[in-house]
């Protein structure tokens, strides 16, 4: 017997935005049948994973804190995927964004000017926008593959972090050890929920949010991005430039997360260190898909993601389970949804080996 | 009359409620969190922590239980992690990698009763102690037991980030390495990684195809060592004893032992007498052990070597013992003195004998 994927003709659009939801409901069961296979008990395993790390309200901050990069940087990459632009390499452009952002706080560290955070975030944003110049560049000049660009300058920024805080940027005061000054307060951004990390630049992601939403929904640059993602030869005879749409999804998408990464080391940090993000520009990904490229679903999907992160910590403490467990969700979820998303597009025929449908 | 018993009953009343009080602060159980950079199962660093874990355990018994967050990223994740240990009822919480040290001064600063230890860092207050060991002591032993092995006198050093730590390891391997074998070089790689199996096994393949016949490394995979094994030649391990990676390759191993300095403190918490303080053990209080040296090494070569150790471990030697050099020639330390403590804890030069430049 053999299987053949057929395209549906016509794609259920409630199946399209019912796909997570169904895939988030697979990945509990299939997590339940894991814990019960470990031997672990499972209610009370998912209970530690998912509901305790927001049971209290400092969870449910340390879940916004955790979440905003996430949204921030889907929701310049997904403005990308629409228009089948593939930026992969958005760590990159958040840890130059934190090294521009850093520039103030370090050189003037006792300075309590009231300008240094607003000018700190607009540099991490043209740190960002820098860094994915160059893979804009290179695509619109030499027709490189943005991907691989991009991808690889992550590597590149990383180690230009490395050189500034084993080096130039140590903190004086800290026996060469790799990290620079704590930032002044003035280079802080305010704690908006008293008693917890939450801060100021989680209002940013929300208004951000609500642009991104706009722009794709009204502005006409979401137009094109619509048109150059479902039909990309119609744009040609409407005689949008591939150039200019390449130039403003890659730009606009490395602006977010070098904004993304000044908030990090301005927000929960509060210095520049070796590594400022774990992985946040490759996850944001995974968060742009779940949440179909949609900002409404982004915000939702990169709240998933990151509860998944606090349930593996959690989960560790309250149950000694390993950390593998998040990795194990993360991944739980990625398949499923991808399997839905499969099966909402295909349908399965099975064929004898005749050759004829059955 | 009256009035007076009264005082006195007033007093001895009150002396004995200090006493109580004082009493109070032992406790009946002690709980015990860990937070790792790395995986319990890396086999060196957090591997060996995790070791002084379950000392705690195996020592304590009922009176002591323990948690582990591991793999926690020196980032915005740690404060989270350690404040969480802390809000649910852990009394002592380790902070076992350099980069957790401004998250615990933060959660210390929020949580007075609780008591942290945070490994390798120099911030402390009256909640947090540093500790650390002098794994340097143990990287002379290796020096000079490479010195005399070595025939194409390159000796390749995989090496995490410049650090002082990092650094004094690698000064304190040539020191070892050149009072045997004065023609000897250390090749450097930075990895810029406490704990990355691939990057650390194509740095120990670049060093041995630019002519290192001895591997040592300051990472905590054994992945070096079995390079070294599949090619042939000679390593040492790092943290833990990696003999079972590398059978014929491994000629000895620096081993953390962290068991009697937790289960020394988990103690003292029980006992209410824990108190702030800075530890930097070595040889001498079994902080740093050296496995077996390896059967295959000339007796000459391991009986240096027990020499060696016996007259680091007594005081007698210094791994640092004047004169020293820098790379350019200068006396930095000089004759018939020891580097300082302070020195070692801030170097940032390399001695003479390290080949490149320290990437600053």
């Amino acid at each position: 017997m053999l299987l053949r994927l057929e395209p549906r003709k016509s794609i259920s659009r409630t199946y399209q935005y019912l796909s997570p939801v169904l895939a988030l409901l697979l990945t509990l069961l299939a997590g339940l049948l894991v814990f019960l296979f470990m031997g672990h008990p499972p209610i009370k395993a998912l209970h530690a994973f998912f509901i305790a790390p927001i049971s209290h309200s400092y969870g449910v901050s340390e879940l916004l804190v955790k979440a905003s990069p996430l949204i921030l940087i889907a929701l310049g990459l997904a403005m990308g995927f629409r228009a089948n632009v593939w930026n992969i390499g958005a760590e990159g452009q958040l840890v130059l964004g934190a090294i521009f952002g850093s520039i103030l706080p370090i050189y003037f560290s006792d300075s309590s000017n009231p300008l240094m955070l607003p000018a700190m975030l607009l540099l991490g944003f043209i740190g960002g926008m820098l860094w994915a110049a160059i893979p804009a560049f290179l695509k619109i000049k030499f027709n490189t593959n943005e991907i691989l660009t991009s991808l690889m300058l992550t590597y590149v920024a990383a180690l230009i972090l490395s050189l500034l805080v084993h080096g130039p940027w140590r903190d004086p005061g800290g026996f060469n050890f790799p990290e620079s000054v704590i930032f002044p307060d003035a280079a802080t951004l305010p704690v908006i929920w008293s008693g917890t990390r939450a801060h100021l630049g989680i209002v940013f992601v929300v208004i951000i949010a609500l642009a991104v939403w706009w722009l794709l929904s009204r502005g006409l640059a979401g137009f094109k991005i619509r048109v150059f993602g479902e039909a990309p030869q119609a744009a040609q005879y409407a005689g949008f430039k591939q150039s200019s749409m390449i130039r403003f999804t890659l730009l606009l998408g490395g602006g977010l997360a070098g904004l993304a990464g000044v908030m990090e080391v301005a927000g929960p940090i509060g210095q520049l260190q070796p590594s400022v993000s774990p992985g946040y520009g490759f996850t944001a990904i995974i968060v742009a898909f779940l949440g179909r490229l949609h900002p409404v679903g982004i915000i939702f999907a990169g709240l998933i993601l990151a509860l998944s992160y606090l349930g593996g910590e959690n989960i560790q403490i309250a149950m000694g389970l390993p950390k593998g467990i998040a990795g194990v969700f993360q991944g739980m979820l990625l398949f499923f949804l991808l399997g839905c998303d499969v099966l909402t597009r295909y349908r399965i025929r099975f064929f004898s080996e005749a050759g004829q449908s059955t | 009359m009256k009035l007076k018993q009264l005082t006195v009953k007033f007093v001895l009343a009150s002396l004995l409620s200090v006493f109580f009080i004082g009493a109070q602060a032992q406790q009946d159980k002690v709980k015990v969190g860990f937070v790792y950079v790395g995986p319990v199962g890396d086999h060196g660093w957090t591997y060996q922590h995790d070791q002084g874990r379950q000392a705690i355990e195996n020592a304590l018994g009922d009176k002591a239980e323990t948690t582990y967050v591991e793999s926690v990223a020196e980032g915005q994740d740690a404060e989270r992690v350690i404040r969480q240990l802390a809000s649910t009822g852990h009394d002592l919480i380790f902070t076992t990698s350099f980069g957790f040290m401004n998250p615990t001064i933060k959660v210390a600063k929020q949580f007075p009763d609780v008591k942290f230890e945070h490994a390798t860092g120099y911030k402390r207050a009256d909640n947090v102690s540093t500790y650390a060991a002098r794994f340097y002591e143990g990287r002379y032993i290796i020096g000079r037991i490479a010195g005399q092995m070595t025939e194409s006198n390159v000796i390749g050093y995989i090496a995490s980030f410049p650090i002082p730590e990092v650094v004094r390891g690698i000064n304190s391997f040539t020191l070892g390495l050149r009072s045997v074998n004065p023609d000897a070089q250390v090749k450097v790689v930075w990895v810029n990684s406490w704990f990355d199996p691939g990057k650390e096994s194509d740095a120990a393949k670049t060093l041995i195809d630019q002519g290192a016949d001895i591997l040592t490394q300051h990472t905590d995979s054994p992945a070096p060592l079995q390079v070294a094994e599949e090619r042939g030649i000679m390593g040492f391990g790092q943290a833990s004893d990696m003999h079972q990676f590398a059978p014929t390759a491994q000629l000895t191993s620096i081993v953390d032992d962290w068991n009697n300095y937790y289960v020394a403190r988990a103690q003292a918490v029980l006992d209410g007498t824990w108190e702030s303080g800075d530890t930097w053990d070595g040889l001498a209080q079994g902080m740093v052990i050296m496995s077996p040296y390896a059967d295959s090494l000339p007796a000459e070569v391991k009986a240096d070597a027990q020499q060696t150790e016996a007259s680091l471990t007594s005081g007698e030697l210094h791994a640092f013992k004047g004169p020293i050099k820098n790379q350019a020639g200068e006396v930095m330390v000089p004759e018939g003195e020891n580097a300082s403590d302070e020195m070692l804890l801030g170097m940032d030069w390399y001695v003479e004998g390290v080949d490149g430049k320290l990437p600053n």
